[in-house]
């Protein structure tokens, strides 16, 4: 399993990349969670402009055999979304770390982050459980 | 607690990802991935583990009189070798399961179920038995792999004579050695393409399973689990207990009435007589919006609701969103639009023929 050192990461298995001294952000999902998934076949793409809240529903992605919500990792206004995964949602399996899903500007609250050594003792937990 | 099959070890030795499903630890997929595992038995092969099935025996002179009494369809005429697909109904006419008869013999009979009923068939068959006859569950002793796909007899050529391997569609031969051990060989299946199902003594189910793996490689064979089970069944609309049908549904609505016989006596018919042409039609959707359908999801033409839907996916070889959905009959037709509410948003969706995928034959 991958975990890049230079993410930050959730409880929830979501990345963020905060940059611009924290003032924007992308996310995704991680390695974890589309293994967990399976094949992913579709996901919603949010709306450039919506605002958002860390903690809570960003979008949702489906895999053959069930739907996942993505939960926002921090509070802010969506300023792009990888429009590529609307047609080749399998990127999120193959190359989690590169399909960033929203970029987000105004970064406000964010959600509870672990670095990547965390990141990775959390998951260790999580499959032992 | 959930109960292991006989191949448990062998799941977990591929990596299989577990799950408990009616009763049992099974795979849901291995490495390799429901999409990958669909489509191997599509164009080359996969092999199964679904000794959760129940299996059931039926034997002495009124044997054949009480499947008659109890299932919908007739087997009067099943030759012995052959196999034939039956609904089993409540007195309303509702559906309790839907199973398999095999005659191995002019009174004896194999009947398999499905393992989320099976407590509950047994109690109602046995409930039912009338004459002379002896009714075994055998479920606990008994293991079924499943090998299916176009490399299957290629496959099964490798680890067997030609002479054991059944010939036609629902026939199947008893007593036949694969891979040196004695079998159950059934060609039967549930994902539209052509295949085995062979039934084996627990204890040699690991070493079968095996020599099966090994035999495929050069055939591209997988190790498919229950998510690519559901894609290909879904596929081939191959209804599904508890979504296609349940106590609610009779055979005539969700689409069975090949295997249902009024011209004789069994329990269900007079219910299922008085209610008339069906008022519910199984139909097929192709979801042509933005989203995914799934099972028990509404479905509407404009801002009526017509009926809901029994399962749904993408589905790999269509390389699409499909489901299936029972609908009232009025709105049934072929090139409909409608929608399906998918957590609160409407989908567009038309009715499409069943079955969404067949084989070339």
């Amino acid at each position: 399993m991958r975990i890049p050192q230079d993410l930050q990461y959730t409880k929830s298995h979501e990345w963020v990349k905060l940059y611009d001294e924290g003032t924007k952000a992308k996310v995704g999902i991680t390695d974890f969670a589309q293994n967990q998934m399976g094949d992913i076949v579709f996901i919603t793409l949010p709306e450039v402009g919506n605002s958002v809240t860390a903690e809570e529903t960003l979008t949702d992605f489906e895999s053959v055999k069930a739907v996942s919500d993505i939960y926002s990792p921090v509070s802010g206004d969506i300023c792009a979304v990888n429009e590529e995964l609307a047609d080749a949602p399998e990127l999120l399996n193959t190359d989690p770390y590169a399909a960033w899903i929203v970029e987000l500007e105004n970064i406000g609250d964010t959600v509870e982050l672990l670095s990547a050594d965390a990141y990775e003792a959390y998951c260790k937990e999580q499959e032992e459980a | 607690m959930e109960a292991k099959t006989p191949l448990y070890d062998c799941h977990v030795a591929l990596q299989g990802k577990i799950v408990p499903f009616a009763g049992y630890l099974l795979p849901v997929q291995y490495p390799a991935g429901v999409i990958a595992e669909h489509m191997a038995v599509r164009t080359a092969a996969g092999l199964f583990d679904v000794s959760h099935m129940g299996e059931v025996t039926y034997t002495g002179k009124d044997a054949l009189a009480n499947l008659n009494r109890l299932l919908t369809n007739d087997f009067t005429n099943l030759a012995e070798g052959r196999v034939r697909y039956s609904p089993m109904c409540n007195e309303n006419g509702g559906i309790l399961d839907d199973l398999l008869v095999y005659r191995r013999g002019p009174e004896s009979f194999l009947v398999v179920v499905n393992a989320g009923n099976r407590h509950k068939d047994v109690a109602w068959m046995q409930e039912h038995l009338f004459g002379e006859v002896t009714f075994a569950d055998i479920s606990d002793q008994v293991a079924q792999i499943a090998l299916q796909g176009p490399k299957s007899d290629d496959i099964l050529r490798k680890l067997t004579d030609e002479a054991n391997i059944p010939q036609k569609y629902y026939s199947f031969r008893e007593n036949v050695s694969v891979a040196g051990i004695s079998c159950l060989v059934s060609q039967t299946g549930y994902t539209g393409e052509k295949g085995y199902e062979i039934y084996v003594e627990n204890q040699y189910a690991p070493q079968l399973w095996n020599q099966l793996l090994e035999a495929g490689k050069d055939y591209g064979l997988l190790p498919c689990g229950l998510g690519a089970r559901d894609t290909l069944r879904l596929e081939a609309a191959m209804p599904l207990y508890g979504h296609e049908m349940d106590e609610t549904v009779d055979p005539l609505e969700t689409g069975l009435d090949f295997a249902v016989k009024t011209n004789k006596d069994f329990i269900g018919r007079d219910a299922i007589l008085a209610k008339g042409l069906p008022k519910r039609k199984r139909v097929g959707l192709k979801i042509t919006g933005r989203g995914i359908a799934r099972e028990h999801q509404p479905v509407f033409a404009g801002d009526r609701q017509i009926g809901y839907t029994t399962s749904g996916t993408h589905l790999p070889y269509l390389n699409g969103a499909y489901a299936m959905a029972l609908v009232d009959s009025a709105y049934a037709e072929t090139g409909r639009q409608v929608t399906v509410e998918v957590r609160g948003r409407h989908v567009a969706a038309e009715i499409v023929p069943l079955p969404l995928y067949s084989r070339n034959k």
